[in-house]
């Protein structure tokens, strides 16, 4: 009897702990913004959020916090590594899942998980040691010379620390997510349909682009979306490529800032300016706004494509 | 007996070192229908997919042997093997819609093999969908997404589907199983209408489908054929000890 009484507190004892910590889990979002919010609220008390995010000009010794450059250099490596990033990985998933024979299969998906667990900073080393001195000695003086008339491709910036530098990099390091979530999501298609497919006379393509990506489209999806959460909020690779000049990129071998590496360059330092330390912190809460505002918009085009695909 | 359509000469088939069809050689007559029967494991279904080489989509898949389809070994190297399967269909156990509308569906195999004129796949999607008994209960929504029909009417769909290649032999793999009472009767229906135009191949392991539908019988037994014939030979008159005893009931 007593041996019951005690079963059932400790059932119970254990079902409120476990609800305690994931409404902790689930509330850190919330907190984190709310303390973030606090922080950032003397200089949001002065200046607008909305000319904040409009204002390129960045003067913290005059009081002026322009978040424009860097939101702009965030865009620009992110997307440019998702440009380079997701054909090949979408390709490079469809022949793991769809083509290479078993054996090959099962050596290849290791070794591209790996590629996950490299330090960013290693990434970052890579960068500034390989990629830096190629797009510097071979790719800047090649566009100056053949490709300058292209705006977007205006070689002015010699030293090789840049959009493109910081994109090559975030791009590696979105392969591992992109890749082993598509070939799942792809190997998670049942065999039925594919074989469905082919009775009817597909070729191996017909029967991939035409039925297996077109029911899994939902799970890539997602998966280009977690690599992109993943190079968004990237920091330390990016910073040790990308230049970091406080400006609006106007090409891909331009100097930029990204918002994570503004904080990180910048926090604890020269904190005696008035206000820097609020810039700050609503630099990291338009981070944390833009990576939920993303994520938000790619779970509702995923619920659509849900609807309709299946 | 016609001419057949599918020969098979010395057919073996193994899963890694598994040999589960054992040296079969036998002919498919045209416009009837063939059931291929016998208990469950012994090579019946391994036997189906292997005429129009869906069999090689497992892993680890070895062949010996000749399927002669109109005389042409469909295992020469020199095959374009998209050709065979267009002209040798399969209606699968479980039915597996293609993730698009009704309408898509069946004209998803015209499509692949070229034909762009919306006219035309019209033409076949109605077509084939009356000639699977589905057309009066889709009519209304042929965009709506096929994953919508309930299970029986997903497989007539698939009849459907497989029907607008315009195949000559359609390669049927326990097609009813998976279906309820009813909507199992409504596709041997659909079958048995079908055979004045197409060779059907029938593997099933209710005896008393087989019965109902066939006119040639083969039965198998542990990877090898037994016996083989027309369906009242084999069924009144079998000469395999083993063919008896399976038609008794004594294993199933």
């Amino acid at each position: 009897m007593r041996r019951m009484r005690f079963r059932r507190l400790q059932d119970q004892f254990a079902g409120h702990l476990m609800a305690a910590l994931t409404v902790f889990a689930a509330s850190l979002v919330l907190l984190i913004a709310v303390a973030l919010l606090m922080r950032a609220r003397p200089l949001l008390d002065i200046k607008p959020l909305g000319q904040l995010l409009t204002s390129s000009d960045w003067r913290p010794l005059h009081g002026e916090f322009g978040f424009l450059p860097f939101i702009a250099g965030t865009l620009w490596v992110t997307g440019l590594a998702m440009v380079l990033a997701v054909p090949p990985c979408l390709l490079c998933a469809i022949y793991l899942a769809e083509y290479a024979p078993r054996r090959l299969r099962e050596t290849v998906k290791p070794l591209v998980d790996l590629l996950a667990g490299i330090p960013s900073v290693v990434y970052g080393l890579w960068g500034t040691l390989t990629v830096v001195p190629i797009i510097r000695d071979v790719i800047t003086p090649w566009a100056g010379k053949r490709l300058d008339f292209i705006p977007l491709l205006h070689a002015g910036n010699p030293t090789g620390y840049g959009v493109l530098a910081g994109g090559i990099v975030l791009a590696v390091m979105t392969f591992p997510v992109i890749i082993s979530v598509t070939e799942e999501v792809i190997r998670a298609v049942p065999d039925g349909l594919r074989e469905a497919a082919l009775a009817l006379g597909a070729t191996r393509w017909q029967m991939v682009k035409g039925v297996v990506l077109r029911r899994s489209l939902p799970g890539v999806i997602a998966a280009i979306v977690l690599g992109f959460s993943r190079a968004f909020g990237e920091t330390m690779a990016v910073m040790m490529v990308v230049g970091n000049v406080a400006q609006i990129p106007r090409s891909l071998f331009d100097a930029a800032y990204p918002l994570p590496a503004l904080i990180a360059n910048n926090y604890g330092e020269m904190m005696s300016i008035p206000l820097y330390d609020a810039a700050l912190l609503a630099a990291a809460l338009v981070l944390l706004l833009v990576v939920l505002v993303f994520t938000l918009a790619a779970r509702a085009i995923l619920l659509r494509a849900v609807r309709r695909a299946v | 007996m016609s001419d057949p359509v599918i020969q098979i000469r010395g057919l073996s088939v193994a899963y890694g070192n598994q040999l589960a069809v054992r040296d079969v050689s036998v002919d498919i007559p045209a416009r009837q229908i063939t059931a291929i029967i016998g208990p469950s494991g012994c090579g019946k279904t391994t036997l189906l997919r292997s005429m129009s080489r869906l069999i090689e989509l497992v892993e680890g898949v070895r062949v010996w042997g000749q399927v002669l389809f109109h005389g042409q070994n469909i295992y020469d190297p020199r095959v374009d093997v998209t050709e065979i399967r267009k002209r040798i269909g399969l209606l699968a156990q479980r039915p597996f819609t293609l993730p698009m509308s009704i309408y898509e569906n069946v004209a998803y195999g015209p499509h692949l093999h070229g034909l762009r004129k919306r006219k035309a796949l019209d033409a076949i999607v109605e077509k084939e969908l009356r000639a699977a008994g589905l057309w009066d209960e889709v009519k209304d929504r042929l965009h709506a997404p096929a994953s919508a029909l309930s299970v029986g009417q997903q497989q007539r769909l698939c009849l459907a589907r497989g029907l607008a290649v315009e195949p000559e032999v359609l390669l049927c793999d326990e097609v009813t199983s998976a279906l309820d009472p009813i909507s199992g009767q409504r596709i041997e229906a659909r079958l048995l209408e079908l055979k004045t135009d197409y060779t059907i191949v029938l593997v099933t392991h209710v005896l008393r489908q087989a019965r109902r539908l066939a006119d040639y019988v083969i039965f198998m037994y542990m990877g090898e054929l037994i016996e083989h014939g027309p369906a009242n030979q084999v069924f009144h008159d079998p000469q395999e000890a083993k063919t008896r005893a399976y038609l008794k009931g004594e294993f199933y």
